[in-house]
């Protein structure tokens, strides 16, 4: 079969599996909102924090609930960057020509997966207790 | 009629002179973003609260808002390279993909603009708000 008549046949076909990259929208929204609302003094900050950080003792449900949305966004959020940053790295590796043996590409797949778990808690375990009082 | 194959037809005319370009650039900005994101990472660690005074006045000093906006420049760099790989692969009707691709140009010029403008202002006009 011809290159042609193969493309016609199925032309949605994916090119390469290369779906994990939305990610960096949501953490980058997040990144522009902290800083501007770091730039825009005290009290823009503190419509940050009530949101994103902890809406304080007299909390309502619904204040607690946008707080717990956040928190497990950014639970989300960080684990995809040092998963994306694992990732990333195993791939410059890849373009240097080394680790593709089946069993090296594998071991290196899952290592990522389990660096980005392992730094991801590292960040939790130092933030709840310092910042969330969790 | 040219009745040729597709890499019959451009074998031998040599290369177009750009074809590694972008692949080249997803791979220096993704090493700047490891810098500068570990940069980020480690500053936040050691920051010893998170007072709006306290981070505008770490934001301010030239050492955190030349590296800051840097990170903002490689990394919106990165996600339209990124991006950009995502829709040509993924959306194959023309007029959606030129859609596609005028929206990611649009998001991410104006939101490194928004990010740089937010340190920019913070580093000229000083931390006092």
């Amino acid at each position: 079969m011809k290159d042609a008549e193969i493309m016609a046949k199925n032309p949605n076909r994916p090119l390469s599996p290369h779906l994990q990259v939305y990610r960096w929208s949501p953490q980058m929204i997040t990144l522009l909102w902290w800083l501007s609302a770091i730039g825009g003094g005290a009290e823009s900050y503190a419509t940050f924090q009530k949101y994103v950080v902890s809406a304080g003792e007299s909390a309502t449900g619904f204040e607690t609930a946008i707080n717990w949305f956040f928190r497990l966004l950014g639970l989300a959020v960080t684990f995809s960057f040092f998963q994306h940053l694992a990732s990333g790295i195993r791939h410059l590796v890849l373009d240097i020509g080394a680790g593709y043996e089946l069993k090296a590409n594998r071991t290196w797949a899952s290592a990522a997966f389990i660096a980005a778990f392992f730094a991801t808690a590292f960040v939790v375990l130092f933030v709840a207790p310092r910042f969330l009082g969790v | 009629m040219d009745s040729r194959t597709y890499i019959g037809r451009v074998r031998g005319l040599g290369s177009a002179k750009h074809g590694g370009e972008h692949w080249l650039k997803q791979r220096l900005t993704a090493i700047g973003n490891i810098l500068l994101t570990t940069w980020l990472v480690v500053s936040l660690l050691l920051m010893p609260n998170f007072d709006q005074a306290t981070l505008a006045q770490w934001l301010a000093q030239p050492t955190v808002a030349v590296p800051m906006i840097l990170m903002i420049v490689i990394i919106f760099s990165h996600v339209r390279l990124g991006l950009q790989v995502l829709i040509e692969d993924y959306v194959h009707d023309e007029g959606l993909k030129f859609g596609a691709m005028a929206l990611l140009n649009f998001y991410v010029v104006a939101s490194a603009v928004f990010g740089i403008f937010v340190v920019a202002k913070l580093a000229f006009t000083g931390a006092s708000a």
